[in-house]
């Protein structure tokens, strides 16, 4: 790095991308990553394969809580084909899995072993690895493990009391407690209270790719690596090495193509270390593919929540103070995430609105189900679904309309930014920028929300069950603390985006791009983005939280801004004019006076700056410059959701007629990816709303195995979608004034359907429950 | 390995004939991937219902994951990777699957794109509510699908005009 980029590591203040669009941000370009993925030439986890490799099958606990006995494994030692067979005895010198995502203390017992060890605290739980010549025979000697496990009462329900976990440990590790204000003198002096519990039934990000590892050691240089990573390379990679008790260095993590993450893909679990234990020990690759029905009992789920809830309002519905005890199912263990749901769950349900005083208490329970993290908009689309559930229920008590109540209440331009005594992920919660008001005006106008309270009025009138529904949320992005990226120019004119970003599946390599382009002056389409690597860059945050284009889009700001400066300094020399007077456009070196006359590509700008060139005497050669970009805040993207809803009065079935979702990002970099963020995490926000749930019988057994158990929606239940990309309120916090858009789409679709269904039914506070299950709207008619 | 039953099966893939001696078991999706290399066919949840695998037989639509791959015996399978032509460019799906942003993290894709094939040489000149009809047995987790409707009607139109 030059000493110019040394001095540039202190947090200097960076020129802020003009407003508006440019020539490639803000353009509704193609994505670099499509030509493969639509020729069938991807790289996901199960397209990785090394000679000589073995199959890593699991086998899973078959009861929801027992005393792990024994596990006789003779007969899957005996069949042809298998090298290996593991049970936690075999590994008991790997510790449990860490968490990184938590400041909460004491969580230690509750980390999940990499095999059951003594007990058995889900369905699903690994308790026995096999190695096998291929996937079918390792399935064959799974089948032939046979554990003894003595069958405990399994705890199934987050609110009944607490438990045993261990002796000594309770299934309540911790409760994160939030507070301010007077809350006791607000409910005391309160025009009304309302009161309501709420739940969130327990759904997941359930990638189509199924999650997937495979690891080799390569003892000629004593490198271990790991395929089929996602999201989190940097901290898995130090974590996977800490645990083997290898250096950083001699473990390195890749990913390829991603099919999805939504949260759930990219932690470390139990099966990621132990194909790395494998590949170590049997010293050969080791290869490891969920399989779908393992997924849905192995991988993360998440989202399922008790809500008890009071507001206190004065005679004009605003808001004095909430009081909310919660109650958070975490499942068998606490996995890398801590208590980061709860967190943020208490850290960000009073969303939109003037809160003077708020206590919450979030109890953090253990139960005998498959451990919970987070799921896109995680501890939001729970909390907005409580939070508007309130705010309908004090427009029905106080006679008043469900948007004006909302309207009195939502924290003004005038008031941003906007300081709450509160913090969240170890931050501040500051909303950074916003018009909430002058967005909920735009999203009503367009829906057309006046106009179609007479129209379900009219069709009420002949006799249809229809209703409109609206959810107000605010988001949150950016996490902090720190990104850098790395941008080298080669003699072609081509340029390496290098970034400790990942990807999964969104369109970073894409969006950075534009990024670099915009800035340096160069076609989007020379850039080579290299993310998700362990080995290319030193450090890296990953892709997760809506935080990449926010921070590594920065970082690519700053870095591009830098190489573009380096090329105008040593071009000016070679032209014989003056840096200020120079410009890059399309590739090329211009004169600002003659910008339709290229002077010299900027390869040939890198070749004069190679480490051969008479230039670069006595200076650090190359055309190159990494930049860190640095935030200790958040910044907090906000929207309206609105839905229009018909209700079968035969089978209680909801159908979506319509949908609005409207989301302020501050900029879009491309417009054509937020709205497939928007549209495809609506789809997800949908599915929770009214289809998908991971259910269990009274043994804890899992009743949702399968995608025709578990209903992901398909086309047929995804109604027309009107999308409001705004960027009013860009965001002070960083140079772009982006906010990430990753999760605006799904946050608030439990809340405003379940306020459509009231609507429809003619009853408020009718749902207090996700899924809006049919057989529950049915019973609703009835009653 | 030894004591499986294995035979010998011999089909077209991507208008090649293809021959393995395979154990009779193994699905026509795990032959396809392992045995011939062509990766780009993926396998979402081998229960047949999320259509990730989807390849056509004979030109029609099946689920790789739920056939044997000795029951391609004599067949004609096509996959994505033969979707484009022989120079290598892109089938009109796959281009308006790039223009209109049909897909995210691609996983779903090579299913939606031969299911659609068929049903583009059924229907040439679908309405949007037939693309609908026609994708529905397909999950895509990313895109919220309508772009995915946006590119097979502008697909079937450059189609129709070629």
């Amino acid at each position: 790095m030059s000493a110019a980029g040394e001095k540039d590591y202190q947090a200097s203040p960076s020129p802020r991308l003009a407003p508006g669009a440019g020539r490639v941000v803000g353009q509704r370009v193609t994505r670099l990553e499509d030509a493969p993925l639509v020729r069938g030439d991807g790289m996901f986890a199960a397209d990785v394969s090394f000679p000589r490799q073995l199959a890593m099958r699991v086998v899973r606990s078959p009861i929801a809580h027992g005393r792990l006995l024994s596990i006789d494994t003779a007969a899957a030692r005996a069949l042809p084909g298998v090298h290996a067979v593991w049970t936690a005895a075999d590994v008991a010198d790997i510790p449990p899995i860490p968490f990184r995502a938590t400041k909460v203390r004491g969580l230690e017992p509750y980390c999940q072993p990499i095999l059951a060890a003594g007990r058995v605290r889900y369905a699903g739980e690994p308790l026995a690895v096999v190695f096998a010549d291929d996937a079918y025979l390792a399935e064959d000697a799974a089948d032939l493990v046979v554990p003894d496990i003595e069958e405990l009462p399994p705890v199934l329900d987050a609110t009944a009391e607490p438990a045993e976990f261990l002796p000594g440990h309770s299934t309540e590790p911790t409760v994160v407690r939030k507070e301010y204000g007077d809350v006791a003198a607000a409910f005391r002096d309160a025009h009304a209270i309302v009161e309501l519990a709420l739940s969130v039934g327990r759904h997941s990000g359930v990638p189509l790719e199924t999650r997937g590892a495979i690891a080799r050691y390569d003892a000629s240089r004593d490198l271990l690596e790991l395929h089929g990573a996602a999201k989190k390379q940097h901290w898995n990679r130090d974590e996977i090495a800490r645990l083997l008790g290898r250096p950083p260095a001699g473990v390195h993590l890749f990913e390829g193509h991603v099919g999805g993450g939504f949260g759930v893909r990219g932690e470390l679990y139990p099966e990621d270390l132990l194909v790395c234990l494998a590949a170590l020990r049997l010293r050969r690759p080791v290869k490891w593919i969920e399989d779908r029905r393992e997924h849905m009992v192995a991988t993360n789920h998440s989202r399922q929540q008790h809500h008890r809830i009071r507001a206190a309002v004065d005679g004009q519905g605003r808001l004095l103070a909430i009081d909310d005890v919660f109650f958070h199912d975490q499942g068998g263990y606490v996995r890398t995430h801590g208590a980061r749901v709860v967190d943020l769950a208490a850290g960000m349900l009073p969303g939109p609105y003037r809160l003077p005083a708020y206590r919450v208490a979030g109890h953090f329970r253990l139960t005998n189900k498959t451990p919970a993290a987070t799921y896109r908009a995680p501890g939001r689309f729970e909390t907005t679904f409580v939070r508007e559930r309130v705010m309908d229920a004090i427009a029905a008590r106080l006679g008043l309309d469900r948007v004006e109540v909302r309207r009195r209440n939502l924290v003004t331009p005038a008031e941003m930014p906007h300081a709450r005594p509160l913090d969240t992920l170890g931050t501040a919660v500051v909303l950074d920028s916003g018009d909430y008001p002058g967005l909920l005006d735009t999203a009503l106008d367009r829906f057309g929300w006046t106009a179609l309270q007479a129209d379900l009025a009219r069709r009420r009138g002949a006799g249809e069950c229809v209703g409109a529904g609206i959810g107000f949320f605010v988001e949150k992005s950016g996490l902090g603390p720190s990104d850098g990226v790395r941008i080298a120019v080669d003699k072609t004119g081509g340029v390496e985006l290098i970034s400790g970003a990942a990807s999964v599946g969104q369109g970073v390599e894409t969006v950075l791009a534009q990024i670099c382009a915009e800035a340096l002056g160069i076609d989007y389409r020379r850039v080579r983005v290299v993310r998700g690597r362990t080995d290319r860059i030193e450090f890296g945050n990953g892709a997760h939280a809506s935080r990449v284009t926010v921070m590594s889009g920065s970082a690519t700001y700053r870095a591009a801004l830098a190489v573009r400066a380096m090329a105008l300094e040593t071009a000016a020399g070679l032209l014989q004019a003056a840096a200020s007077e120079l410009s890059i456009v399309d590739g090329h070196v211009v004169r600002l006076a003659d910008p339709g006359a290229p002077l010299m590509p900027l390869g040939e700008v890198a070749r004069h700056m190679g480490p051969d060139s008479a230039l670069m005497v006595g200076r650090t050669p190359g055309l190159s410059a990494e930049r860190w970009f640095h935030s200790a805040h958040m910044t907090y993207p906000y929207g309206v959701h609105l839905a229009v809803v018909r209700i079968d009065r035969g089978t209680g079935e909801v159908r979506v007629e319509r949908y609005l979702v409207a989301n302020d990002i501050g900029r879009a970099i491309n417009p054509m990816l937020v709205e497939g963020q928007l549209a495809g995490g609506f789809v997800q926000g949908l599915g929770g709303a009214l289809f998908e749930e991971f259910r269990y019988d009274e043994t804890g057994q899992p009743l949702s195995t399968t995608f025709a158990d578990y209903l992901i929606p398909t086309l047929a239940e995804v109604p027309p979608l009107d999308l409001i990309v705004s960027e009013q309120a860009p965001s002070p916090l960083n140079p772009l004034g982006v906010k990430g858009a990753g999760e605006g789409g799904t946050n608030g679709v439990g809340a405003a359907i379940a306020s459509a269904v009231d609507d429809a039914l003619r009853r408020p506070g009718a749902v207090v429950s996700l899924p809006i299950l049919p057989r529950t709207v049915h019973a609703l008619l009835r009653t | 390995m030894s004591a499986e039953p294995v035979r010998t099966v011999a089909f077209g893939v991507n208008g090649e004939t293809r021959e393995a001696t395979i154990p009779v078991r193994r699905t026509l999706g795990d032959v396809l991937r392992h045995d011939f290399g062509l990766t780009g066919t993926h396998l979402g949840c081998e229960h047949g219902v999320c259509g990730a695998c989807t390849v056509l037989l004979d030109g029609r639509a099946v689920r790789a994951c739920l056939m044997l791959a000795v029951q391609a015996e004599g067949h004609e399978i096509r996959t994505v990777e033969g979707l484009a032509d022989a120079a290598g460019a892109l089938h009109p799906l796959q281009q308006a699957f790039c223009d209109h942003h049909g897909l995210q993290c691609g996983f779903c894709t090579p299913g939606m794109l031969t299911t659609l094939v068929e049903f583009l040489a059924d229907c040439p000149d679908p309405t949007a509510a037939q693309v609908r009809v026609a994708i529905s047995g397909n999950l895509c987790r990313c895109t919220g699908y309508e772009s995915i409707v946006a590119a097979v009607l502008d697909a079937a139109a450059r189609m129709r005009a070629a």
